[in-house]
């Protein structure tokens, strides 16, 4: 380099090939092949084409029963996980994957965006035995026509510590309702995710029908800013917004928590610890007396899938009743099949879950994406997910 | 191989040393090109394509990129003061970070620089590197538990009435600073060791106090490597998500971009320019202090 070169100049004419670069990638703006309606549901499940390429939540897709799989249809089992809902949308956008175990909240995405096909469920013969309020519901049918096929469902529970919050509590309010949260300051445990807005909804639907909440997934313009509201009244109440279970499960252990909102998995494994935990009482059917949100996952089957044989093989082992009864225990959820109680470790396995008792799922509002469009009435005037995920932002400040 | 095929090769051999012979541009050039190409295309390229995503929206129906110029991001930025706190509280938490870890390692850097034996040094330098051998992971969530209701500091300030801090802000800059001191103690070691002795030894015997010989020649000397061990404990406090998630309930911009990439790369985008825009303000004034005069 020749003595009189300036480094600052150097440093300039970076900056500016890197500002030249960015305009140039921002000016060409490329139409994108904006697909919609997704593929053709299949015929006939032929042979299998060697291998399939799966999106599962961790613990979907463990080799204790995708080994056996592999055996028998010839497939073999590629696995991606996805950490987030919104993060098994951006895969299977990519174009890459056969199949994706969708939750509610990912699933109208998908079916809007044309990422998956509707599925034949004749081809999949144990999809007659799963439960029937698992069929049919908004999350995987569209049109009418099924997307997916159910795998399992787990409720958000209220949980809290039984030596220290007495008498036990029946309702939400005592983590959502300002003044009786107040005795449990710093002590209250709540989930993570934009979606917890829905909880509030679920709360205000019972206890401010003036609002008109019907769905808490459909929040028009003031319904949604009144469930924010509650919850920003809530956040410097909160000790501990949880997102991973073991996060959860260490600050119940430790007593940084005392009460808020889990998964039947965490409120399980705890018992099992010894630990003084008790959840929403069961005369209540096990919910707060405003019901609950919770999940409900489906496999579903991409546009693009270049190995849908292998797909649907696969969407049919993953339902069988031992199979199903296998990943329901191993995640901690209620399986979707019904013949799969008879199949699982733990002989109460099935009633632990609530598996086999409709009264009970009644009341879960299962997770869907908030979408702007909320049906014909209303038209356009919903709150959409963005939205959801930018208000999270403001609530915990 | 026969001759033929060793002047063969001797030839391509020649022709290449001749082609590069008196050209001092083209030898450099073809030295650099691999490293210079890597940077710029796999990092700075990389980088702009992230930049330019701040400029395009997301649509609300599809949820789909929409890659045409606006500002509405930005906008979002600048119009909810949410975002204005999370701003300010990292940048805040991260210069907390790097005083604190500058306090604490100036001593033992100067310890280990010019008191401690050879043998001593030895072992202090193993004990600074050592935290770095195990995972970061490891050491967020063993002070996780030790500052938990029921952990070790609240067990151990009990008997003096006192409760350690809970998770929150205060636990974020115990954590970072704990994570980023040896960043911090390197440079500076590094840079005490460069102050030859006679200088401290001449300010003596002018007669200048300790306190003086501190204040006029170690610390003006020293002070580029402070600044350099800076640059570490800020930009690593300032980038990080996993600690603040783990230890508070407050949200770090990394956080904010995190919870944003899936469903909103331009706001996401948006927001990372806000450490770049910082760093790069921090860097210039770090360059004025001469941190990068002896690299």
């Amino acid at each position: 380099m020749k003595k009189d070169s300036h480094p600052a100049r150097t440093a300039w004419l970076v900056v500016a090939g890197l500002l030249a670069m960015m305009l140039l990638f921002a000016g060409c703006g490329s139409d994108d092949d904006s697909t919609t309606g997704g593929g053709e549901e299949l015929e006939k499940v032929g042979k299998s084409e060697g291998e399939v390429n799966l999106v599962a939540w961790a613990g979907y897709v463990e080799p204790a029963w995708s080994k056996p799989f592999e055996q028998k249809t010839g497939c073999k089992v590629n696995v991606k996980i996805g950490g987030t809902s919104d993060e098994m949308v951006q895969l299977m956008r990519s174009g890459q994957y056969d199949g994706v175990s969708a939750s509610g909240n990912a699933s109208a995405r998908l079916v809007d965006g044309g990422d998956v096909s509707p599925v034949n469920v004749n081809l999949v013969p144990n999809y007659e035995t799963i439960f029937s309020d698992l069929k049919d519901q908004p999350y995987n049918t569209f049109d009418g026509q099924p997307y997916g096929i159910p795998h399992g469902r787990g409720a958000n529970l209220l949980m809290w510590n039984s030596d220290d919050v007495k008498p036990a509590p029946t309702s939400w309010g005592v983590i959502l309702d300002p003044k009786e949260a107040a005795q449990y300051k710093g002590k209250i445990s709540a989930y993570d995710d934009p979606i917890y807005i829905a909880d509030a909804a679920v709360y205000l639907k019972a206890h401010e029908p003036d609002l008109g909440i019907e769905n808490p997934y459909q929040l028009t313009q003031e319904q949604f800013d009144a469930a924010v509201s509650l919850l920003e009244e809530q956040q410097p109440l909160v000790g501990e917004y949880w997102s991973e279970a073991t996060k959860q499960i260490s600050s119940f252990a430790s007593g940084d928590s005392q009460v808020g909102t889990t998964w039947q998995y965490q409120y399980f494994l705890l018992q099992e610890e010894g630990d003084p935990v008790a959840a929403s009482p069961a005369s209540q059917g096990f919910l707060p007396s405003e019901g609950a949100t919770g999940w409900s996952d489906t496999w579903m089957i991409s546009s693009q899938a270049k190995h849908p044989n292998c797909m649907y093989m696969w969407m049919d082992w993953i339902v069988s009743p031992k199979v199903n009864a296998e990943v329901a225990e191993y995640f901690g959820e209620a399986p979707a099949q019904s013949l799969a109680c008879d199949h699982t470790a733990q002989k109460d396995f099935c009633e632990k879950y609530h598996a086999e008792n409709p009264g009970f799922w009644k009341r879960v509002y299962y997770w869907e994406t908030p979408l702007a469009d909320c049906g014909e009435e209303s038209g356009d005037d919903c709150v959409d997910y963005n939205k959801w995920v930018q208000a999270w932002t403001t609530i915990k400040g | 191989m026969t001759t033929e095929a060793v002047a063969e090769k001797r030839s391509v051999g020649r022709r290449l040393a001749g082609l590069f012979h008196g050209r001092p541009r083209l030898q450099v050039g073809a030295l650099l090109a691999g490293p210079l190409g890597w940077l710029v295309i796999g990092y700075l390229g990389s980088l702009a394509l992230l930049l330019v995503a701040a400029f395009w929206t997301v649509s609300p129906l599809s949820g789909e990129l929409d890659k045409t110029l606006s500002f509405e991001s930005f906008e979002i930025l600048f119009d909810e003061p949410v975002y204005r706190d999370i701003v300010v509280r990292t940048v805040t938490i991260a210069a907390l970070v790097t005083v604190t870890d500058a306090v604490i390692a100036f001593p033992i850097a100067f310890y280990m620089a010019k008191i401690a034996s050879r043998r001593m040094k030895a072992i202090l330098v193993v004990a600074v590197l050592l935290p770095l051998w195990s995972s970061y992971l490891v050491k967020v969530l063993s002070w996780r538990t030790m500052l938990s209701a029921d952990g070790i500091i609240n067990w151990a300030l009990e008997p003096f009435g006192l409760t350690g801090p809970e998770f929150g802000n205060t636990a974020v800059w115990l954590v970072m600073s704990y994570l980023w001191l040896p960043f911090m103690i390197l440079p500076i070691y590094a840079g005490l060791e460069r102050i030859p002795n006679s200088l401290i030894s001449a300010s003596e015997d002018l007669g200048a106090s300790p306190l003086t010989t501190f204040r006029r020649v170690i610390l003006p000397l020293s002070f580029p490597a402070v600044v350099a061990g800076s640059i570490f404990t800020f930009s690593l406090t300032l980038g990080d998500y996993i600690t603040p998630r783990l230890v508070s309930n407050n949200q770090f911009i990394g956080n904010v971009i995190y919870n944003n990439i899936s469903t909103n790369l331009p706001l996401a985008s948006a927001l990372a320019l806000v450490p770049i825009v910082v760093m790069i303000a921090y860097l210039l004034v770090a360059r004025k202090l001469g941190a990068f005069e002896h690299i």
